[in-house]
């Protein structure tokens, strides 16, 4: 046991039992804790008291378009992947009230909406989904316009990693270097080892969060069983991505045949976009009282499967489901480098999961590139 | 305006951390019907500081907003060298645009903007001009137009295309015959005529056969429907006009205006940052492209 506060960037171990006093070091900081629970059948993310909101001992069976629960013969915390919610879903909330807006005599009035102010700290973040949240915050912070509110929650939360040492079913981390172990932007990273943690300190915050509990220096045996077994989850990826020429393979192959193979599969239901974490698009809503003197502008997420997405006077410029699929699939692997100068994909698996039809991303870049230019 | 009022606090909001989706109140000070379903709407902005403070550039556009209706982007159609005077022309096709046919002088609407890239000016600099155009869409060219009028000495010849379906559906037709002392050539044409009607018939891209254009030094502009502007770019190529010389203005469904809602992406380009004016040889790849 060691009296002072381990230094960022070290490494150290704690007893699985040590989580809770963590917790309890962070809601005692305004924290609002929220981490993966049991729900709707599902691995969802909500708010969390204890370690025994966890999905202890749970695990999840993921393949194309399907998802099911099981019991693990172990105790772990963490042996599971991500579930259909992602983070951003507090950070950039599907329904969003922006503005409240009166009619006067000598103007509109249109007053900004106070937005949820509550500090998250966001328990068992997957080094995929920590990237999701990086490709988002250049999203909404990188421009030359910035999303107000998304930056003002962004800044207040605390972020406690998980490193992956099950992949899932249609899991490709590996493929997009984001995973699957944490490399930067946590305060605290765990790599969950049979009887301890193993974590890594991320930040001042992340250091002040951990002084609540004792720990150690992690040891060499900590240490290489980490590796170990990070090793071993990438070579149990469950998918894989080449991403070799990605953009321009994309951009040589807007007219290919599998598109039309993809118009009679694809049902255009946006789940995919729903479940992505990096899929930012969104609808402006306008809520008005009957005389239509006061209203509220409301932000909701949209999805380019949607036909009325792309309206303008006269029509949709994408009224087929061939276009609408094609443009979700180049704008993730392939114009999102021109936008964002990376890969709009993290390699999280969700889309393939929770498609119900079980239209595998992954599978569709690789018969695009096997056919070659079309 | 008291100091009560919410516009004020909402510029210094505005100033202090900028929230890119508050509008801002401007009046309607004019309405000039135009054509069958269009007219240009002047306004101000009711806050004296914003009003002195804006500043856009042409081929720009605003984000036009009318409370319990919701909010469409309108290019600018007035003269940039008089910002305080805002012109809108609108045709009515949707929700919002109905509704705003039925404002009246005096009436408040909601202002956010401008937005987008404007066509470079100063990339035209010493060049002959060829503007092609139709309908409406001579509206985000007019600030253009002014432009060129106020610097005409710094260009060559400006020669103006303009075609619409029907003599009833043209704009600023009052405004041609002042254009043309100034230095602007206005040939027009009609895809059906009147009775009235004397000049050509037919698409805009058939007035490329009355003009003759020097490739080494011209530059074409055009703002329409995209199968007009293709037509536009093909009859330009033949010309040897180069690619990056064709500029066009598009058109996409907008929700935010500055690169957020994800609605106006073109390929690698959101319409609303990037574009309206893109040149040719930015968006040949995916220009014509069906249902793109």
């Amino acid at each position: 046991m060691a009296n002072t506060a381990p230094n960022i960037g070290s490494q150290i171990c704690i007893s699985k039992d040590y989580l809770q006093p963590i917790f309890e070091a962070l809601r005692k900081r305004n924290y609002r804790l929220i981490g993966p629970t049991l729900g709707e059948g599902a691995i969802v993310l909500d708010e969390i008291q204890e370690t025994w909101d966890l999905p202890m001992g749970w695990t999840d069976q993921q393949q194309p378009g399907t998802y099911r629960l099981a019991q693990r013969e172990d105790r772990s915390l963490f042996g599971y992947v991500v579930g259909p919610h992602s983070w951003k879903r507090y950070l950039y909330p599907p329904v969003q009230e922006l503005l409240e807006v009166e009619r006067r005599k000598d103007g509109i009035s249109a007053q900004p909406i106070p937005q949820d102010v509550t500090r998250y700290a966001f328990i068992g973040v997957r080094p995929c989904d920590l990237s999701a949240i990086a490709i988002q915050d250049r999203v909404f912070m990188g421009g030359p316009h910035q999303d107000p509110h998304y930056r003002a929650r962004r800044r207040e939360v605390f972020i406690l990693a998980v490193n992956c040492t099950r992949p899932g079913g249609t899991c490709f981390c590996v493929s997009l270097h984001t995973g699957p172990k944490a490399a930067a932007g946590f305060d605290l990273s765990l790599t969950e080892l049979e009887d301890v943690l193993l974590v890594e300190i991320g930040s001042e915050m992340g250091k002040e969060a951990i002084s609540a509990v004792s720990w150690r220096p992690a040891g060499a045996f900590e240490l290489q069983a980490a590796r170990q077994l990070l090793a071993e989850a990438e070579n149990h990826m469950g998918r894989k991505l080449d991403t070799h020429h990605l953009p321009d393979l994309l951009y040589q192959n807007l007219e290919h045949r599998r598109w039309d193979l993809l118009d009679k599969r694809c049902l255009s239901c946006g789940n995919c976009t729903q479940v992505c974490p990096t899929c930012f698009c969104s609808d402006m809503v306008e809520i008005s009282d009957l005389r239509g003197q006061k209203a509220k502008r409301v932000r909701l997420w949209d999805s380019c499967f949607s036909l009325h997405f792309s309206h303008v006077h006269g029509g949709n410029i994408r009224p087929s489901i061939r276009s609408r699929y094609r443009q979700w699939l180049t704008h993730k692997l392939a114009f999102w480098f021109d936008q964002f100068g990376q890969i709009g994909c993290v390699g999280c698996g969700r889309c393939i999961t929770w498609c119900p039809v079980g239209i595998d991303l992954t599978e569709e870049t690789r018969a695009i590139q096997m056919e070659g230019t079309k | 305006m008291t100091p009560k009022d919410v516009n004020v606090s909402a510029v210094q909001e505005h100033f202090k951390s900028p929230d890119p989706m508050i509008p801002y109140s401007a009046r309607v000070t004019d309405i000039k019907p135009e054509a069958y379903a269009i007219a240009t709407y002047g306004l101000m902005f009711v806050d004296e500081k914003i009003r002195a403070g804006y500043q856009f550039m042409p081929g720009q556009f605003n984000m036009i907003y009318l409370p319990g209706i919701g909010e469409v982007p309108i290019s600018i159609s007035s003269d940039p060298g008089d910002p305080e005077r805002l012109g809108h022309t609108i045709r009515y096709a949707g929700n919002v645009t109905r509704a705003i046919s039925r404002l009246q002088v005096g009436d408040i609407v909601g202002i956010r903007g401008p937005y987008g890239s404007a066509w470079p000016v100063e990339r035209m600099r010493g060049q002959d001009l060829c503007i092609v155009t139709g309908g409406i869409g001579l509206a985000p060219l007019r600030p253009l137009i002014y432009t060129l009028i106020r610097r005409r000495s710094e260009f060559g010849r400006v020669i103006l295309l303009y075609g619409a379906r029907t003599p009833n559906d043209m704009v600023y037709v009052d405004e041609f015959p002042d254009w043309e002392t100034k230095g602007i050539q206005v040939h027009t044409t009609v895809d059906r005529a009147d009775e009235h009607w004397k000049g050509h018939v037919g698409v805009v891209p058939m007035l490329f056969y009355h003009i003759r254009l020097d490739p080494k030094q011209t530059t074409v502009v055009t703002c329409g429907p995209e199968i007009m502007m293709r037509f536009v770019i093909y009859e330009a190529l033949a010309r040897r006009i180069p690619k990056d010389r064709i500029y066009i203005s598009m058109e996409r469904t907008m929700k935010c205006g500055v690169g957020f809602c994800g609605h106006c992406q073109f390929g690698p380009v959101f319409v609303c940052k990037e574009g309206p004016v893109f040149s040719y040889a930015q968006v040949e790849p995916f220009f014509g492209l069906e249902d793109f």
